[in-house]
């Protein structure tokens, strides 16, 4: 037998509450690391298809509903087809698009 | 309170981690095969592997009253490489008799090559032929979606296999949905940064109930939390949830899928059996 979500028991002040500060420092360490990257190379914010991605979740931010669920599908390979050969072990936190498009 | 970490790669902890999973409440811990973090040059390495996981690390964990097990198999990160794992597969039957080798596993994508899924299929063919509980390794970051799309089709061309007896691991939000519709476990993984945070595994379980979720550190050799469960636990009481579901999620579920190999001998209810070993 399925057993129902529980929800979750706080409500929305509490949440607020418990919640706000740690949250806050994660929004300004996003503000921090954009800054920083203008202040280095504001060109590379725009050329690296990791940070298109990231200025594209950002926006996502702004919009109520299921947010997390569209970041994750903004930031994975949308494709079906398997690599004919292994280009690298490790994955790069986002898929260059551009790249792929380039290819095809 | 009373856990399972049912990912651990103990071999790369050090017995001081043991003593922490003890004093939090871990009762037992499953250990995938799993990369060492660079390529190993032959079969014979790997065999090596699988002895300390079948040998040696059940008894340090057994120093903290942890029951250990473990699964066969070899992993994602060196699955492109097909003679070695042709040998490695070859070797794993002699190992799946030990009474603490619960299945094949780690299994599953790394960056989703063919030579990946034909090592995937090969390995999910070999769980078959044995009657063994699977556990698979879904894909990093942008690669965890399709990973998972395609670990999901392999499995569906076999009607022998009972979803409810595959574990498939590293289950984030955008991967649930596809792992539990088709029946089979899913695992949340809580990592620092490259899987899922106790406060975002918290929020799966408040939108999709406890039914068929498991939750695991997945320490290794990288930065990782050996007691990640028990941050979960408090991240669950933070929120006000009741211990019975806490329990439920990191005890009950784990012991019962566990217990669908009568070689795992902590039961949802009873008492931990240590398993006989060596």
């Amino acid at each position: 037998m399925k057993t129902h979500p529980a929800g979750c028991p706080l409500s929305g002040a509490q949440i607020v509450d418990e919640y706000f500060i740690e949250n806050r420092t994660r929004l300004l360490e996003i503000a921090a690391f954009l800054d920083r990257l203008d202040r280095v190379d504001r060109e590379c914010a725009m050329r690296d298809f990791r940070m298109q991605v990231f200025r594209d979740a950002v926006d996502a931010l702004g919009t109520p509903g299921d947010r997390l669920n569209r970041i994750q599908l903004l930031l994975s390979d949308p494709t079906v087809e398997p690599l004919d050969r292994l280009d690298r072990k490790s994955a790069l936190g986002a898929y260059d698009r551009q790249a792929k498009e380039s290819r095809s | 309170m009373r856990y399972i970490d049912h990912h651990a790669h103990m071999v790369s902890r050090t017995t001081d981690d043991y003593q922490q999973l003890a004093l939090t409440g871990c009762v037992a811990v499953t250990e995938p095969a799993f990369w060492a973090g660079w390529d190993r040059s032959c079969g014979d390495s790997v065999e090596d592997y699988f002895r300390q996981l079948t040998e040696f690390e059940p008894r340090r964990a057994a120093q903290y009253g942890i029951q250990h097990y473990t699964w066969m198999a070899i992993n994602p990160k060196e699955a492109d490489d097909r003679a070695l794992s042709r040998d490695v597969l070859a070797r794993i039957p002699k190992f799946l008799d030990h009474p603490t080798v619960l299945g094949i596993g780690e299994i599953g994508m790394n960056r989703i090559t063919r030579n990946e899924i034909a090592t995937y299929t090969e390995q999910v063919e070999l769980a078959i032929a044995h009657h063994q509980l699977i556990l698979i390794h879904t894909p990093h970051l942008e690669d965890k979606l399709k990973g998972t799309r395609i670990s999901v089709d392999v499995l569906r061309r076999y009607r022998e296999i009972d979803p409810g007896r595959v574990l498939i691991d590293h289950a984030e939000e955008h991967t649930i949905d596809l792992i539990l519709e088709q029946g089979f476990w899913a695992g949340l993984t809580l990592y620092p940064q490259t899987k899922i945070s106790a406060q975002r595994a918290v929020d799966v379980i408040e939108k999709h109930g406890p039914d068929r979720i498991c939750v695991a550190g997945a320490c290794d050799w990288g930065p990782s939390d050996p007691i990640a469960v028990p941050r979960f636990i408090m991240e669950m009481r933070r929120r006000r949830h009741p211990d019975a579901l806490i329990e439920r999620v990191v005890f009950e579920n784990p012991a019962r899928f566990l217990s669908q190999s009568p070689k795992f001998k902590v039961t949802a209810t009873g008492a931990a059996q240590p398993a006989r070993v060596g």
